[in-house]
């Protein structure tokens, strides 16, 4: 047992913090609100508590759930040219790949920019709701949570924010481009979702999970 | 936060005989094979993780090969028919001018896959040895392909908002051709090769020395 070994055998496990990204062990520290630990080998951000950042979260969320649903259902963008036109949602958006193996095309993206961001909120939800104020954690709630965490890089809203611009330019020597209401909200919603994940502090969540009563 | 040894030194769980969680940054006992915390798999460190990667990127290889030789777009104006692949897009696009959204086509389909396939490579390839590039450079790639590769995507939105919109039947309708479906196949293999890769085998063949903590 090298030194390194019977030092930090002494210290309870619970009071360690490794980071994920390099292996490295650190005792823990509570860090002040609004500051943040981060890993001083990989510069990995280890923790990042804000005050109140529960109360926020949960508004916002309820704020997406209702945008992407309204997004979805109201017209998104029309064109028209030479007296004919078109309007579609974004649920027509993503459902254009209809034929064919095209159809494994049109779920993925529908679930890409609208399902998954929604599927990820309403998860968000369900398990900080009960959390931040104080009750007991919901059922399941650490599993909804790391289904949550796991859909994280599959919820693109911005990236689709992007094509949206790019598909402008591509149609504007064609016809006429015409923004409905939905294309408004979805921006709003692509803003909130950006500001929630960076508001998120996952060690927090998994520690109120674990101790409900500190938090 | 402190290192939890002394004096600044860095002391990884695997040295000290725990196991970490990657997913809730717990630390167990090393013969513990679930956390106890969230339920996640334990592994001190996942070798076995470079097989998926490999599979998935050679999965997501084969996928790029069709998304550039056939049409990705296919736009029915009045008597003809214009089938564009991915390239083809950007170039008609740099043609009326539209020299930032192609470039922006051209980066986020040609750049980013190649560059994604590269890195992957580079980082499974030489993970094992200390070589090839210090842990910190190898750990900033890997941070830029896993942040990066999501982006990708942009062009089979742009293909799936046009072929939504310009529906204006007589005049233009814009169809999706299958090069849609085998790219975005190859981005969804080369995010999975790239989450499955663990980055904390990186820092294994490193000498200690190297290892002097920056303060932040
Ligand atoms: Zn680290
Ligand atoms: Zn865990």
């Amino acid at each position: 047992m090298s030194d390194a070994t019977a030092l930090i055998a002494n210290i309870p496990l619970d009071e360690l913090i490794v980071c994920p990204q390099c292996d490295a062990a650190y005792r823990f520290k509570q860090p002040k609100s609004g500051e943040r630990a981060v890993c001083q080998r990989c510069h990995k951000i280890l923790i990042a508590p804000r005050h109140k950042a529960g109360k926020h979260i949960i508004a916002v969320s309820i704020a997406v759930v209702i945008l992407i649903i309204a997004a979805s259902v109201f017209p998104f963008l029309s064109i028209s040219a030479a007296g004919r036109s078109n309007a579609v949602s974004i649920l027509d958006a993503a459902l254009s790949f209809t034929r064919g193996p095209l159809l494994v095309l049109a779920l993925l993206t529908a679930g890409f920019i609208i399902f998954v961001p929604l599927l990820r909120m309403l998860l968000t939800l369900y398990v900080l709701v009960p959390v931040v104020f104080n009750h007991p954690p919901a059922r399941h709630a650490m599993r909804a949570f790391r289904l949550s965490e796991a859909l994280r890089p599959w919820s693109m809203a911005e990236i689709f924010a992007l094509g949206c611009a790019v598909a402008l330019v591509k149609v504007a020597d064609l016809a006429t481009v015409d923004f409905g209401p939905a294309f408004w909200m979805f921006g709003i919603l692509v803003v909130l979702v950006i500001a929630q994940d960076g508001y998120l502090c996952k060690w927090s969540v998994w520690n109120s999970l674990e101790h409900p009563e500190k938090s | 936060m402190e290192f939890a040894g002394t004096s600044g030194k860095v002391i990884t769980a695997r040295e000290a005989g725990l196991v970490a969680c990657t997913r809730c940054s717990r630390a167990w006992p090393i013969a513990n094979k679930r956390c106890g915390r969230c339920g996640a798999k334990l592994v001190s460190r996942d070798f076995k993780s470079l097989q998926r990667v490999w599979a998935l990127w050679v999965m997501g290889l084969i996928c790029y090969f069709p998304a550039n030789i056939y049409p990705m777009l296919v736009t029915r104006q009045l008597f003809n028919v214009d089938r564009s692949t991915i390239i083809g897009g950007a170039v008609d696009l740099a043609h009326h001018g539209a020299f930032g959204i192609a470039a922006i086509i051209i980066f986020a389909s040609v750049v980013i896959p190649l560059g994604k396939f590269w890195a992957i490579a580079f980082l499974a390839l030489h993970v094992r040895e200390a070589s090839g590039a210090t842990a910190h450079r190898k750990l900033w790639l890997y941070e830029v392909v896993e942040y990066i590769g999501r982006w990708s995507m942009i062009d089979i939105f742009v293909v799936a908002i046009l072929s939504a919109l310009v529906q204006l039947k007589g005049l233009a309708t814009i169809t999706p051709g299958p090069a849609a479906f085998f790219f975005a196949l190859s981005v969804i293999f080369t995010m999975l090769s790239a989450q499955a890769f663990d980055t904390r085998m990186i820092w294994n063949g490193q000498p200690k020395e190297d290892e002097t903590p920056e303060h932040v």
